[in-house]
């Protein structure tokens, strides 16, 4: 387990303080891939690279199974990183070593014996899929091979942790969803625990079990990612939500919506096609989608539309209620949008 | 007579001996350069500030040894090499027990190319992306394995180009050394073709001094292109 207790970072750059965390505490339990989302300049980078005391906090704890990383120094602190794997955006590999060397290194660092080196270089290179590019240098690779030697270097010395700093952010789509599945099935193969920053909630929805919204070095809003997916508090998570599940609707078409406008969320199993035409048969209210999507995050559907309910106010009322009692989250919009 | 090819013949054994000593002067002093500049260079960038400033997660964040060494490089290399040629006659007697002649001349040679090298690798280390030394950092690498196998190597290529000016500059600075007796093709050029006139000698010298100097660069540029992974 890895517990970010009260961890500030304070930066001094020309006798001015600039905080970058900000009293951040969170519990990240093993085998968990934790999302840590924001903007640049939101202090996640910080809070992550304070977790391998790449920054020392300037206060607070950083607890790996009890032990607490901040008071360790020099050739303990060493140790401990060995256990820590790191990938980073632009994957910082050594350009002048080839690809098995690179690998190589990180097993150096654990004192490990030529010849288990070079077979254990070889069972990485399988795992991330690049057998065939052991002798070959950085730059003959693209991005998202570097990315999979970058996570080969990580795992060499079997962590409990993976650190993934925008790790996927300066590759293509299609790249980042292969990078994505590596990184799962390497949580769900190895139960390596991963933590990733991002800005891009794609990444979130795909892989995280669990995420934290960073605004201004502090985390505002922290849970599981199908919560917040389904009912994100903060303007700042709505605002991130947004930009995966968008409902904007044209302005002409809400010009002509004459009754109320709701917005109707299942979740899970709820079958919503079958209660919201149990609704409008039971009920004086004429229905018209405006919008609508199912979201599958970690493979649970999330659904939400946009309706227009039309009738008298005291029908419209009971139908939302009963929706309700039917486990659906029911909110009414109206001129909000 | 511009160019007097019968004198150029005649003057050819003396032009192979001057060649001979700037060749002796410059591979001494280079030799010295690298032996100790190099290993200064590294001192210089990881004492440095930056990165290795905080001492728990980077190197050798040292300011002391940092200002005191980078002082030492600047002062030597602020001298102007002529008042260095002169100012290191006693060290000279001390070292070689004479004052004269080629390895006498290598001493201040030396002297003067060792922080010239050395700011040009720890410019080179400079270049490195920070994220490469941070990422072996975050894999528990040791510091000496860092210093072996990331920034020795990531810098290989800036040290080769340094590598070049420090010969290119050895070979300038060597003409100098006519001045006590240190001998050479630039001796040469000083001697015969600018106090006698002798406008063959003066060309011929020039002439070799240039294709001296292309070569090195050219062969350097090579090199470090060859070596370079990127």
């Amino acid at each position: 387990m890895l517990e970010i207790q009260n961890v500030s970072k304070i930066y001094k750059v020309k006798k001015k303080s600039v905080t970058g965390v900000d009293h951040v505490s969170l519990t990240i339990d093993n085998g968990e891939i934790f999302g840590i989302v924001g903007y640049s300049g939101a202090g996640k980078s910080s809070l992550l690279r304070c977790i391998n005391l790449l920054e020392q906090p300037t206060d607070g704890q950083i607890l790996i199974d009890g032990q607490d990383l901040t008071k360790l120094k020099g050739e303990q602190l060493r140790q401990a990183r060995l256990k820590i794997g790191m990938i980073f955006q632009h994957f910082y590999l050594i350009s002048q070593k080839t690809v098995g060397e690179n690998i190589e290194f990180a097993l150096k660092a654990a004192n490990i014996s030529k010849e288990k080196r070079n077979e254990r270089v070889k069972e990485l290179l399988h795992m991330v899929g690049l057998s065939d590019k052991k002798d070959v240098f950085p730059a003959q690779l693209s991005g998202g091979q570097k990315q999979r030697v970058g996570i080969a270097r990580a795992l060499a010395n079997n962590p409990s942790i993976l650190l993934c700093d925008e790790a996927t952010s300066a590759l293509d789509p299609t790249t980042t969803t292969s990078i994505l599945r590596l990184l799962k099935k390497i949580n769900r193969e190895l139960g390596i625990t991963i933590i990733l920053i991002t800005h891009e909630m794609d990444v979130v929805k795909e892989i995280c079990d669990r995420m934290a919204i960073m605004q201004n070095g502090k985390v505002i809003e922290e849970g599981a990612v199908y919560d917040i997916f389904a009912n994100p508090e903060k303007p700042l998570t709505q605002e991130f939500i947004n930009s995966v599940v968008s409902f904007d609707i044209p302005p002409t078409i809400l010009q002509n919506v004459k009754g109320r406008i709701v917005k109707i969320l299942f979740k899970g199993d709820v079958a919503g096609e079958g209660v919201i035409s149990d609704m409008l048969q039971q009920f004086e209210v004429r229905g018209n989608f405006l919008h609508g999507t199912i979201e599958y995050i970690q493979e649970r559907p999330l659904g939400i539309f946009l309706m227009e309910l039309n009738g008298q106010v005291a029908d419209i009322n009971r139908s939302i209620s009963y929706m309700e009692s039917r486990g659906v989250t029911v909110e009414v919009l109206d001129n909000v949008i | 007579m511009l160019f007097d090819p019968s004198h150029f013949t005649e003057m050819l054994p003396d032009i192979w001996k001057a060649f001979g000593q700037t060749l002796l002067m410059v591979g001494i002093s280079l030799a010295v350069a690298l032996v100790i500049g190099l290993p200064l260079g590294l001192l210089l960038f990881i004492t440095g500030k930056g990165l290795f400033s905080t001492s728990r997660s980077g190197l050798l964040g040292n300011r002391f040894v940092n200002v005191v060494v980078g002082f030492i490089v600047n002062l030597i290399r602020s001298i102007p090499y002529i008042i260095l040629l002169v100012a290191l006659f006693p060290v000279t007697k001390w070292l070689i027990g004479d004052t004269i002649g080629p390895i006498a001349a290598s001493v201040s040679l030396s002297v003067a190319s060792i922080p010239f090298f050395a700011r040009l690798v720890e410019t080179s280390l400079r270049e490195i992306d920070k994220g490469v030394i941070e990422a072996s950092i975050a894999v528990g690498a040791t510091r000496w394995m860092i210093i072996k196998d990331v920034l020795l190597p990531e810098a290989k290529s800036g040290v080769i180009q340094g590598i070049t000016m420090t010969i290119i500059s050895l070979v300038a600075y060597s003409a100098m050394a006519g001045i006590i007796g240190g001998g050479g093709i630039g001796d040469l050029a000083i001697r015969f073709g600018y106090y006698r006139y002798d406008n063959t000698i003066m060309i011929a010298t020039v002439v070799i001094l240039i294709i001296i100097v292309q070569a090195i660069q050219l062969a350097g540029d090579a090199i470090a292109k060859a070596v370079d992974k990127r």
